[in-house]
């Protein structure tokens, strides 16, 4: 005799409406009496709805896990287990997408038939930092589940003090603006650090996020500790033909109010004959125009990346934006990509030295000044990491003389270099 | 069955010790970290892999993108419910099998992608997914889906659901996400608890505690590392103490920000409230460095009730603000680019909403936040 439906009035009347419901879902897979995982999901289904009455949560924490790892595992106990026992344990496995979500069917659907076997039959696509969440799983369910989901090719992700799992947009699968392989860059970061993200140890968590322009598209600059941006030094490539198809298509007023008028440092004028004229310069590779005229503007063909420290979200001492301490790192060749990974060692070394117990990076560096921070991961300042030099005078200075010394022979070094480069 | 050769105290430096006996008898993970996406990428994006030259919109929910090859790719975008149970995930891997060969993405905000290599595909594969309840949309200027954390269905310290919340404001907000008639791109978010892990948002729905932690002195020294909460206040308002003989914490009530950052480490201190734990209405959140620098959200709205099944307080004053954006942005502009060319009391006047003293910041750094000039919009 299958266990009855729970009465669910208040979660009922999330089914109505045209935007897909979870909560039909849910009562989906309640009713699935043939399937070992029915009866654990109509008192998860008695449990939310008990929340919606209550206005309360009734999830504890605790201590699960796959042997080898530290992390991965969100454990999930009820409050309420007398009255709701089959969901008792509700454990959520964070599972490591393919680098840009992309999924095979065959994929997805192996992934699904391992979930139905071992756990609930619910999975986000995907939790806020980027895992696959597969939520609702017994204790002693993890270990195989976790090994059969590790058989098909994934690994778990992160949680606690230690390396998260990280997102980056559709970038060059998909996209004209991405300016480097932010599927390549990701892989060789996050891979890079397995083991502070599956025996976390870190001082807290520490997000990569990578974005393949100033879009933005993996949301990178607010939640990441290490963000990185794809951009480029030479200039836009303008194709004048299809700025006057544009110009002639939408009219000058248009184009001007919406084009040349909203570029953040007025580096865009609208010439006579409808050609565009771009002062690079001053361009701060925002991305607007060439958002609009997909056709006529591109990105410029020396790509790299913008690297940006220390974003984070309220906890505990108020929101921070991460901000620039690599202006740009040029990221082509194999080469390149090795000097990004360097930038990370020596920032995960740092952090892993320097940061008190539960302090995110933006918060070790407002601590301790963004200028000993440079100093500590070898990276020299650059008047792109701020907004406007100080304001106020309290700073000793008797070092001047030196760290002017030390601009003058890097300025020489570029020059010689750049003329090297024009030599060849 | 015997795990250990020997126990842990006879171990020496060098020898073989339980570790590694452990782990013969159970399967060694493979730490494969993040996968290469290329086999799971759809053949087209695969081929053209970082060679796309321009893209255009053709109608919402559709992107069409040009290859250096001249290869072409059209994307239908549709919305979902992030919490999906198999079934539907399997619809979705159908749908894929049936119209897109095999493949398929997810975008950051939970909305699914599938690819077609030609135009004439288009049409069939979004009566699909409409016949099949996902609403084809979320490209452009758009109101796309809500990015969302877990609330009550799965977390440890929520004040609030959250898929219940973005159900209800995305029923809301349907035509607004299957058409593209915002002046640029509303991307909303919603939080569960003040850490906010919906991030940054146009318009954020997030809780806001109103009252300090009710704390069960008879849990704390068991459950709760007292330093670790004492060190985790950001005002300083907890300290230790002793309460009917034991070991416990207090909470300077003057102090107390209601912030609810002790929770999580200690869950005896019960921040979460039926009723004054509430949701507050932050707007101006934004990414992208695109035009405008990035920018974090400004809270113009609290004392909202947290009230399920439907939340419809929350949706009321989201729904005001929208369409005072909607009616009043430019092309272009996003929700912090409009307020920043009305200014802050024109959006107060424009939304009908109440400015009270618990819109200025007093927090560090707030000075930033003031007004240091003699403009003042009258």
């Amino acid at each position: 005799m299958p266990k009855p439906m729970p009465e669910t009035p208040l979660l009922d009347e999330l089914e109505s409406g045209p935007w897909p419901s979870f909560v039909s879902g849910l009562k989906r897979l309640a009713a699935s009496d043939d399937k070992p995982y029915a009866s654990m999901m109509k008192d998860l289904l008695g449990q939310l709805e008990r929340s919606y009455e209550t206005r309360r949560g009734y999830w504890k924490g605790g201590t699960v896990g796959v042997s080898g790892y530290g992390a991965g595992v969100i454990p999930r106990f009820s409050e309420i287990a007398s009255e709701f026992p089959e969901s008792a344990e509700f454990h959520t496995l964070r599972v490591i997408p393919p680098a840009g979500t992309h999924y095979s069917t065959a994929l997805l659907r192996s992934l699904c038939d391992v979930w139905e076997k071992h756990g609930s039959g619910l999975i986000a696509l995907h939790g806020q930092t980027g895992d696959i969440m597969l939520q609702g799983c017994r204790s002693e369910k993890v270990q195989p589940c976790f090994d059969e989901v590790n058989e098909l090719g994934f690994d778990l992700g992160g949680a606690g003090a230690g390396v998260r799992s990280s997102i980056s947009c559709v970038g060059a699968a998909r996209c004209e603006h991405s300016c480097f392989d932010e599927a390549k860059a990701m892989r060789l970061l996050v891979n890079n650090f397995l083991d502070e993200m599956h025996r976390p140890s870190l001082p807290y968590k520490f997000k990569f996020k990578f974005s393949g322009c100033a879009n933005d598209c993996a949301n990178a600059i607010a939640r990441s500790d290490f963000a990185v941006f794809g951009t480029w030094r030479d200039d836009i490539q303008v194709d004048q033909d299809e700025v006057r198809a544009y110009v002639a298509l939408h009219g000058r007023k248009w184009t001007i109010d919406n084009i040349i008028r909203r570029c953040p440092t007025e580096a865009l004028s609208l010439n006579d004959d409808d050609s565009l004229e771009i002062d690079n310069r001053s361009c701060v590779r925002c991305m607007h125009c060439i958002n609009v005229m997909t056709k006529a503007l591109s990105p410029g063909r020396d790509r790299g990346v913008c690297v940006l420290i220390g974003g984070k979200r309220t906890l505990k001492t108020g929101d921070m934006l991460a901000t620039v301490v690599a202006p740009f790192l040029r990221l082509q060749d194999d080469a390149d990509y090795e000097k990004l990974l360097d930038l990370a060692k020596r920032v995960m070394d740092f952090y892993i030295e320097n940061a008190l117990e539960h302090e995110r990076m933006g918060e070790m560096i407002e601590r301790i000044g963004l200028v000993n921070f440079l100093a500590g991961i070898e990276v020299e300042v650059d008047p792109n990491m701020i907004n406007h030099p100080r304001t106020n005078s309290y700073v000793r200075t008797d070092g001047w003389d030196e760290e002017v010394a030390k601009w003058t022979a890097r300025k020489l070094a570029e020059a010689d270099a750049a003329a090297q480069a024009a030599a060849e | 069955m015997r795990l250990l050769k020997q126990p842990l105290s006879e171990r020496t430096l060098g020898q073989a010790g339980p570790r590694e006996d452990i782990l013969a008898l159970q399967r060694r993970p493979i730490e494969s970290g993040v996968i290469d996406p290329l086999p799971f990428m759809h053949p087209l994006l695969r081929r053209n892999y970082g060679t796309w030259k321009w893209h255009e919109r053709p109608r919402p929910g559709v992107l069409h993108h040009v290859a250096e090859s001249g290869e072409e790719v059209w994307t239908v975008r549709a919305g979902t419910q992030r919490q999906m149970d198999v079934y539907t995930i399997r619809k979705l891997c159908d749908i894929a099998d049936a119209y897109a060969d095999g493949f398929l993405r997810f975008t950051t905000r939970s909305n699914i992608e599938f690819m077609v290599d030609s135009a004439d595909k288009v049409a069939p594969l979004i009566a699909r997914l409409e016949t099949e309840g996902f609403p084809v949309g979320g490209t452009g200027n758009s109101v796309t889906m809500i990015s969302h954390t877990q609330g009550w269905l799965h977390c440890d310290i929520p004040a609030t659901d959250a898929s219940g919340v973005v159900k209800s404001l995305m029923d809301a907000l349907y035509h607004e996400f299957t058409h593209a008639e915002m002046p640029n791109q509303v991307k909303i978010t919603t939080s569960c608890c003040q850490i906010n892990c919906g991030g940054q948002g146009d318009i954020a729905i997030n809780v806001q505690h109103t009252k300090p932690p009710i704390i069960d002195h008879d849990l704390v020294a068991k459950v709760c590392e007292r330093p670790a909460v004492v060190a985790r206040c950001p005002t300083a308002a907890i300290r230790p103490a002793m309460v009917n003989g034991k070991p416990s914490l207090e909470v300077d009530e003057t102090k107390c920000i209601c912030c609810g950052a002790c929770f999580p480490p200690c869950p005896p201190m019960r921040i979460n409230d039926p009723v004054h734990s509430k949701l507050a209405i932050w707007v101006g959140g934004k990414h992208s460095s695109t035009r405008s620098k990035p920018t974090l959200h400004k809270l113009v709205a609290a004392g909202l009730p947290n009230n399920p099944p439907r939340w419809p307080e929350v949706t009321e004053i989201v729904l005001k603000i929208l369409y005072a954006y909607k009616g009043g942005a430019r092309p272009y502009e996003r929700m912090a680019e409009w307020i920043g060319r009305i200014g802050w009391a024109r959006f107060f006047e424009l939304t009908g909403l109440p400015f009270t003293k618990y819109h200025i910041d007093n927090w560090r750094g707030s000075r930033g936040s003031l007004n240091a000039s003699a403009q003042v919009r009258l």
